[in-house]
């Protein structure tokens, strides 16, 4: 396990100086090189998402720059989530799923910190969540909360990625989305042993679940206190 | 810069963006409409029938053939699981193979069915050696044996479907449907690795950590690109300013090429 000294960003990292050299495009154009024309072009031509501080929402737009925001919002809610549960563990928890709960968090650590690095120029800022729903001393409530993440995150992937079809980034969406599988299918375990893919998110074709990003966003309304608008994205 | 600049780039790179989106997004939704009102089992069916009257023409011989490379796949891990399944005294009732095994099977039956209606002809169940020619003598009688083989199976398939992922973008319905096929083999892939750390049969985590401890054994091949740790040109290391460990490796997970998978599987084939 890490000690949480380590897991708290030096200087460097995110909440004390802007994550990347925002102001700088000629970082974006070598970054993206590798991705082709369509790439390029999205990293160094947009500007950042601004929050409406009125409504506290974030409109993360449209095409697939758009996109990218959504899972970028979607993984900095697992981020903060599992965060939480592993900054201090719910009581009774075993040192096998301390260990398997780090290891996630780690994992969406690295997926947010990706896409933020990825979308170096357009993307939403840090979200804050209500997690007041939560009893994170309670290992019920923790892993039933952990097994609504993981299991929308999937639906999430599976339903952007014909929105990504026309994007260089459908393959690393499709990286993501198998590693988000195994968190599923492991908090399904620890939850109830062998319901790691369950009818209720199998269907009779053997296929796992889908949802559009305004199902997503509804499902995961709650959580978010900086609402983010998704209505702009391409239905199909 | 705004938003509307940002597009007006786009179209300058790609002047055919919008007619692209909206011709593919026309055609699904006339799908959306007349799917509501078909039974689950029809809609491969109605998914052939659709592309055909919107393009005049069948869905792509490159399609069809990432398909039938699909179902090859979903032939050996059908017959290998209902072959486990059958076998008594081989599986704990309460690790739910049976599980797994249903849904290869739906797999098959689904993939079949998509590929005839798409005008296409599926590929025959293949002859197995799921002894993978000796290597797993036990592979039916020794449980931890089965375990071994059916995770290199399982994670095999998760690359697979992840590299042929961009062969579909011309049929949104076909590249869905693969996506929700992946993610679910990526729990089958899972749980068999969950049963196999939980008993202490292997050092092992759900999912894979660097090459997982793969070299020089018969599935190295199947965890080659693992131990990048750079996606994009971006170092998962040390990223944000976070030490996020072995995530480094594990939070992505890599394609296989369909050469790579056939090397795989080659010895699994009669």
């Amino acid at each position: 396990m890490i000690p949480p000294s380590q897991l708290t960003p030096p200087p460097l990292g995110p909440g004390t100086t802007p994550p990347l050299l925002e102001a700088v495009p000629r970082r974006s154009f070598l970054k993206f090189s590798g991705l082709g024309a369509v790439g390029v072009v999205l990293a160094s031509a947009g500007c950042r998402i601004n929050k409406d501080e009125e409504t506290n929402t974030v409109n993360v737009g449209k095409h697939d720059l758009a996109i990218l925001n959504y899972a970028f919002a979607l993984e900095q809610l697992e981020g903060a989530f599992y965060e939480k549960v592993t900054a201090g563990f719910y009581a009774g928890a075993s040192a096998m799923e301390k260990d398997l709960l780090t290891d996630i968090r780690n994992d969406e650590i690295a997926h947010r910190e990706w896409f933020r690095d990825v979308l170096t120029l357009k993307k939403v800022p840090k979200l804050e969540f209500d997690f007041s729903s939560i009893n994170f001393t309670d290992r019920r409530s923790v892993l039933t909360t952990a097994r609504t993440f993981e299991d929308l995150g999937v639906s999430a992937y599976n339903g952007a990625g014909q929105l990504l079809a026309l994007s260089p980034f459908l393959n690393h969406a499709g990286k993501i989305v198998s590693v988000e599988a195994r968190h599923a299918a492991t908090i399904r375990n620890l939850l109830s042993f062998g319901s790691f893919a369950d009818s209720d998110v199998a269907d009779a074709n053997g296929l796992d679940v889908v949802r559009t990003p305004p199902q997503v966003m509804a499902l995961a309304d709650k959580y978010f206190v900086t609402k983010v608008k998704v209505d702009e994205l391409p239905t199909h | 810069m705004n938003l509307s600049n940002l597009f007006n780039e786009i179209e300058s790179v790609d002047p055919e963006i919008y007619d692209r989106m909206d011709a593919r997004r026309g055609v699904i939704n006339r799908f959306a409409r007349v799917g509501t009102r078909l039974a689950t089992a029809a809609v491969p069916v109605a998914l052939g029938g659709l592309f055909n009257k919107a393009y005049g023409q069948k869905v792509s011989s490159d399609v069809l053939e990432v398909l039938n490379f699909a179902l090859t796949l979903e032939h050996l891990e059908s017959r290998f699981y209902q072959t486990a399944v059958g076998t008594p005294g081989l599986l704990p009732a309460k690790d739910k193979i049976n599980v797994i095994r249903d849904h290869e099977v739906q797999h098959v039956k689904f993939l079949q069915q998509t590929i005839t209606s798409a005008g296409g002809t599926p590929v025959a169940e293949g002859k197995y050696d799921f002894t993978g020619k000796g290597t797993f003598p036990a592979v039916f009688s020794d449980y931890k044996q089965f375990l071994q083989v059916a995770q290199a199976f399982e994670d095999t398939g998760v690359g697979a479907y992840k590299g042929q992922a961009s062969e579909l973008k011309s049929s949104n319905d076909i590249l869905t449907a693969a996506l929700r096929i992946h993610s679910m083999e990526a729990r089958h892939a899972a749980h068999i690795r969950f049963i196999r750390m939980v008993n202490g049969y292997a050092k092992i985590k759900p999912w894979i950590v660097g090459d997982d401890n793969s070299k020089g054994t018969p599935f190295e091949r199947i965890y080659q690109r693992e131990s990048d740790h750079r996606q994009v040109v971006i170092n998962i290391e040390g990223i944000g300013g976070y030490n996020v460990g072995n995530a480094a490796t594990s939070s992505f997970d890599e394609p296989l090429h369909k050469d790579e998978v056939m090397a795989i599987v080659k010895p699994f084939l009669a």
